[in-house]
Order: C-alpha cells, then sequence, then structure tokens
C-alpha cells in the first residue's frame, strides 16, 4: 500500500498536498482498494466555497457509493473534470494524475489536525 | 462450454418451420409492401427447430435457482416458493378475473385481500394494513408519505429530517430522500446495534422519524428496540420498521408491541412469493391507529355481508398503485399463511434462526464472525482476515464458492463491516444441506491460507469466468447487432 511520505491525510481517506497556500486533494490508494473499481466520479463547481469535513463530491464503485470531505476549508479553484470519463486512473495512479480538486486554503490552521503518511499507516493498519 | 449466440449459430436459408403450399397466388413481396419498406438492415437469426431447442434448452441450464440447488442469498433473494402457491394462483377464479369487474363480482377477491390485510395487521401488532405497494421501496415511500402527511396534520411542518443507521438497507435513504426528507445517518455501536445516546442526541423537533430494520442488518436483534421508539416518540418524531427481515419475527415477536408505528412487510420475502426479476413483489404496509386515516384509497371495507372499495378517505394520501396491488402475490401468500398457520408461521422463523446459528457455530473457527454471540435469521461473517494473511476478498470467496455448485452469498453488505459475506439459509434447508455448504465453505477457508492464487482466479468451473464488472457498468452493451459491428469496425 503506497503512503508516500510529502502528503498529509485524513480519518475518512482523502490526502492533501500543500503548494503555498493551494491545496491538491485526491482520494488514497488504501480508499481505492477498499472500494475496487470505480466507475463514476462527482465533483464540484470551482468557485464553489468548502467547510472542512463538508462532503464535496462522491466516488461509486462496483461496491458501493462513498462520499468525499473536504480536508480543510477554501474556495475550490480547480477540478480535475477529465477525470470523470476516467474513472479508472483514480483505481490506477490516485496520488498523481488522478488528483481531484485544488483548494484555496482559508484556514490554513486546519491543516495542524491531518494526519502525516505514519499516523495515516498507523490508522489503517488497525 | 459457452453457447453461442443465435446469430452465431445462424445459417443463410435454414429454416425451422414448412408452410404448406399457398392456396392463393403469390405475388412479390414488393408489390405487397411497397420496395421503399423493405430492409435488410435487421437479419433475424436463421436455424432450424432442433437447434433452436438445444439453444434455449442450453442457455436455460446455466440458470441457478432455489430449485436446483440451496442459495445462501436466503430470503432477501428467494426463499423456496412452496409449488402449491402457484397452483392456487393459477386457478381461473383468480388468475381470470379483470381489474376493471364490478365489486360484485369480484366479492371473493375482496375477501382474500381484505382478510390477509387482517392477518398482517395481527402480525405486525398493529392496527391496519394495506397490500397496494409492489415492492420493499414502495412500501417505504408509502410509510414515509404516510409520516409526512400526519405531521403535517398536527401542524408539525419543521419536520424534514429522517434518521437512518449506517447499517441499513440502501433503499432506505433513497426513500426517506425520493419523499423529500433530509437523510442523516445514526452510527452503529461495537455490539452492532443502534447506537442509543447517538440518536438521543440526534432528535429533536426537526427529526420526522427514524426508520429501522429489526433484527438489523448485521442480523442481530436491536434489543433496545424499546427504549429507542421511546426516545423517537418523546420527540415528537415515529419510528418506522423495515420488514425485510421478518422471516426472524414470525409469530414470535410483533413490530407494533415493540413501540413501531408503521412497518412494510416484503411478502415476496416472508410470505414466499417469486419476486424474479424485479416483480411483481408486494410491500404490505401497516400502520398504528394514528396513521390509519393516511392509508391509501381505496380500502377494502366490509359492510353488511358486502366488500367494497371505499374511496371516500379525505386524509388519504391517495392511491400508491393501480387498481389494488398485484393481486395475484396476495393470492401466494394468503395460501402461504393459511397452510403453515400461526404455529406454522413460528416455526419458519424459529427454523429460519436455528439454521442461521448452525452456520454460524461451523463457521466460527475459519471465518471471523464480527458480532459472535446468538444472530437471528441471518449471520454476518468477514474475510478480513483471509484478506490480511493471504490476500483473499470476501468476492473471491464468493467467486469461488461458485465451483463448488452454490450460488454465492450477499458480500460487501452491510456496508458498516469489512469484507462482509452474508449468509442466509432459510427455514426450509434441511441439515445435510447446511452441511454440504459449510463443508464448501471451510473447504475455501483452507483453500485461501494454502493455495490463494485459486480463489483470485475464480470461477474455473462455470461457463463464463469472471467478468470484468466495470466494463459491464460503464459500457454495457447487450445488443449483439451493434456490439458485432464494433468489434468488426474495431
Amino acid at each position: 500500500m503506497s503512503i508516500p511520505e510529502n502528503l498529509k491525510y485524513t480519518n475518512s481517506h482523502e490526502w492533501l498536498q500543500i503548494d503555498g497556500d493551494v491545496a491538491t486533494i485526491g482520494i488514497t490508494d488504501h480508499a481505492q482498494a477498499e472500494l475496487g473499481d470505480i466507475v463514476y466520479l462527482e465533483l464540484p463547481e470551482a468557485g464553489r466555497v468548502l467547510q472542512k469535513e463538508e462532503v464535496f463530491g462522491t466516488v461509486e464503485s462496483v461496491k458501493a457509493v462513498s462520499e468525499l470531505y473536504s480536508p480543510v476549508s477554501g474556495e475550490v479553484i480547480e477540478t480535475n473534470a477529465p477525470l470523470c470519463d476516467a474513472t479508472e486512473t483514480i483505481n490506477k495512479d490516485p496520488y498523481n494524475t488522478a488528483w481531484l480538486l485544488k483548494v484555496k486554503v482559508s484556514k490554513p490552521d486546519e491543516l495542524n489536525d491531518l494526519m502525516d503518511a505514519k499516523a495515516y499507516s498507523k490508522l489503517i493498519e488497525e | 462450454m459457452k453457447e453461442k449466440t443465435v446469430f452465431e449459430l445462424s445459417v443463410a436459408g435454414r429454416k425451422g418451420v414448412t408452410l404448406s403450399d399457398c392456396d392463393v397466388p403469390s405475388k412479390p413481396l414488393e408489390d405487397l409492401l411497397g420496395e421503399e419498406n423493405l430492409r435488410d438492415s435487421l437479419p433475424m437469426p436463421e436455424l432450424s427447430e432442433m437447434d433452436t431447442v438445444r439453444h434455449f434448452t442450453a442457455l436455460s441450464r446455466n440458470n441457478y435457482s432455489i430449485d436446483n440447488g440451496f442459495y445462501p442469498l436466503g430470503s432477501c433473494t428467494m426463499k423456496y416458493n412452496p409449488k402449491m402457491n402457484e397452483a392456487i394462483a393459477k386457478m381461473p377464479g383468480f388468475a381470470g378475473l379483470h381489474p376493471l369487474q364490478f365489486e360484485e363480482t369480484i366479492q371473493g377477491a375482496l375477501e382474500l385481500i381484505e382478510h390477509l390485510e387482517r392477518i398482517l395487521t395481527e402480525i405486525a401488532g398493529m392496527y391496519a394494513c394495506s397490500v397496494q405497494p409492489a415492492a420493499g421501496a414502495h412500501g417505504e415511500l408509502l410509510g414515509l408519505m404516510m409520516i409526512h402527511a400526519y405531521h403535517k396534520s398536527r401542524g408539525d411542518d419543521q419536520r424534514e429530517w429522517v434518521l437512518i443507521p449506517d447499517s441499513a438497507h440502501g433503499t432506505n435513504p433513497a426513500s426517506a430522500a425520493r419523499c423529500g426528507f433530509k437523510v442523516k445517518s445514526v452510527p452503529t455501536n461495537s455490539e452492532g446495534l443502534t447506537d442509543v445516546q447517538a440518536l438521543k442526541r440526534m432528535l429533536n423537533d426537526t427529526v420526522a422519524a427514524f426508520m429501522l430494520t429489526n433484527p438489523n442488518t448485521t442480523g442481530l436483534f436491536e434489543k433496545d428496540i424499546c427504549t429507542i421508539c421511546d426516545v423517537v416518540h418523546q420527540s415528537g418524531g415515529l419510528v418506522y420498521c423495515d420488514g425485510a427481515n421478518m422471516n426472524a419475527l414470525l409469530g414470535i415477536a410483533r413490530p407494533g408491541d415493540m413501540g413501531f408505528d408503521v412497518m412494510h412487510f416484503n411478502l415476496h420475502k416472508t410470505f414466499s412469493t417469486p419476486h424474479g426479476g424485479g416483480g411483481p413483489g408486494c410491500g404490505a404496509v401497516a400502520v398504528t391507529k394514528k396513521l390509519e386515516p393516511f392509508l391509501p384509497t381505496p380500502r377494502i371495507e366490509r359492510a353488511r355481508d358486502q366488500y367494497r372499495l371505499n374511496y371516500d378517505r379525505p386524509q388519504s394520501i391517495g392511491r400508491i398503485h393501480s387498481f389494488y396491488g398485484a393481486f395475484l402475490v396476495a393470492v401466494r401468500a394468503y395460501a402461504y399463511i393459511r397452510n403453515l398457520g400461526a404455529d406454522g408461521l413460528r416455526q419458519v422463523a424459529e427454523m429460519a434462526v436455528l439454521n442461521a446459528n448452525y452456520i454460524r457455530s461451523k463457521m466460527k473457527d475459519a471465518y471471523e464472525i464480527p458480532h459472535d454471540r446468538f444472530c437471528m435469521h441471518e449471520v454476518v461473517l468477514s474475510a478480513s482476515h483471509q484478506k490480511k494473511t493471504c490476500g483473499v476478498r470476501a468476492l473471491d470467496i464468493s467467486k469461488r464458492l461458485m465451483d463448488y455448485g452454490y450460488h454465492p452469498p450477499t458480500n460487501y453488505f452491510p456496508l458498516i463491516i469489512p469484507e462482509a459475506l452474508m449468509i442466509e439459509p432459510t427455514e426450509t434447508e434441511n441439515k445435510e444441506t447446511l452441511d454440504a455448504f459449510c463443508d464448501a465453505m471451510l473447504s475455501i477457508a483452507k483453500e485461501a491460507d494454502e493455495n490463494p492464487d485459486i480463489l483470485i482466479s475464480a470461477p474455473h468451473n462455470t461457463d463464463i469466468g469472471r467478468l470484468n464488472e466495470t466494463v459491464a457498468l460503464k459500457q454495457l452493451n447487450v445488443n449483439w447487432l451493434t456490439h458485432h459491428k464494433e468489434k468488426k469496425d474495431a
């Protein structure tokens, strides 16, 4: 199971990469493996303002439908819309080409609540 | 061997029937229909009668049904339907009725429905019942519409939330959303039951109802049900019982006595009527006295030895089905109930629970059982141990079961149990059948340890191996002609 060191993680299995005040968000390798083949993805429009832990989208696999939760508060500045037509990419490359959203972080303090790779790897071992 | 399609078996010019010579002068087709109306873009398969019979017989033998083997999906998909019910439903007095006949000519049918509704009311421990809804989810929608109408009739307009446990059937939140409610999920505690403290914290005067399946989807009886109903009632909400699991309770416990206000039965689960292929089924709804005025019209009523359809019910939510639901399903359920009687129904529940616990006790050394105590009519195993130690998942175990000649059980449900395998044997299976199934499950657990690849690549003994479910979902094509064309173009 891949858990890159440079990312932050949530309990609900999203990852987040910080670049200045922009956070790139996706779902983890563990999440895609648990879901199985992903067949449907719904993402918000750019410009929507999200609160931390707010549902920002839906991901559906052959097994189940899951909601996606924003790890931080902020405005959606870009979404990976082409991914909605190529959902298998999420299974193949969850940390790179299958990023979901870029959010302009409005409350940087919230980043402190996220897990590092070590803590996340402990969470999924349980 | 994989059976070819009729199109692949087709040979140009081959015929299944020979027509006798025409006794009037024949004319070319072009003259009869006009040349512009003739086309050759829809080729029909050309086969002999023998080839056609063999083709469809071969396909029919690929069916798996409860008539040729054990079905661990249980009542959820199809418990055994006694053949007598079919014979009764085919009697001309039932099957030959027309839905537009006058009331006085269908007194027997109305009597049967009215009697069935009274029996179901008694089994539910409630006040009245309607067999109009065509399915469980349809019953849920009706129940929620009545709950909505009830609150509205009291001026309680702000109740917009329906609370539903995270273990619930997916239809519960779907029905609530369809009815215009907003949905919040109530957590399950470590015992596999509704977290009553969490539920209490979520209750207030904006909650219209709490929906609960009892026994719940982990196969466990919600033992705090009376407290649950009390706290919901204290906050002014109503409690809806999803009766999908009534097979465990028949004749033993009644939802009305537990405090539920409204429930649906799945006659096609509990009362043994067929429901393959999407219906018709029957999601009969029973209600307590306070919801009775809202039941759908028409209601069947008896006055001076005559049954009639009453449409004059001002508080009713209206019609929920054309005519009076799926009548012949009601006939089958009535035959089933009358044949078994009260003692027989109780025995159904007892045997269903006994059989599930027999399987549980035989499985517990080989599979993880998240809540290992007495279960009701179904037991939920988890393949978490197999996944961790040998990379074998619930899906692989299910697929491997097909090699042993069994239909796979429900997998990955309930969602709160990882790698879930839900097994519901039902009451009709004998010990020999259960033993043979358990032996297969134990043998598969052993294979998972010793040779996991045989599971991961299963099934091996079926005509078609593991299907690509993603392609099936995203690029479903059941039309041979377009499939063939795509293949040719590629």
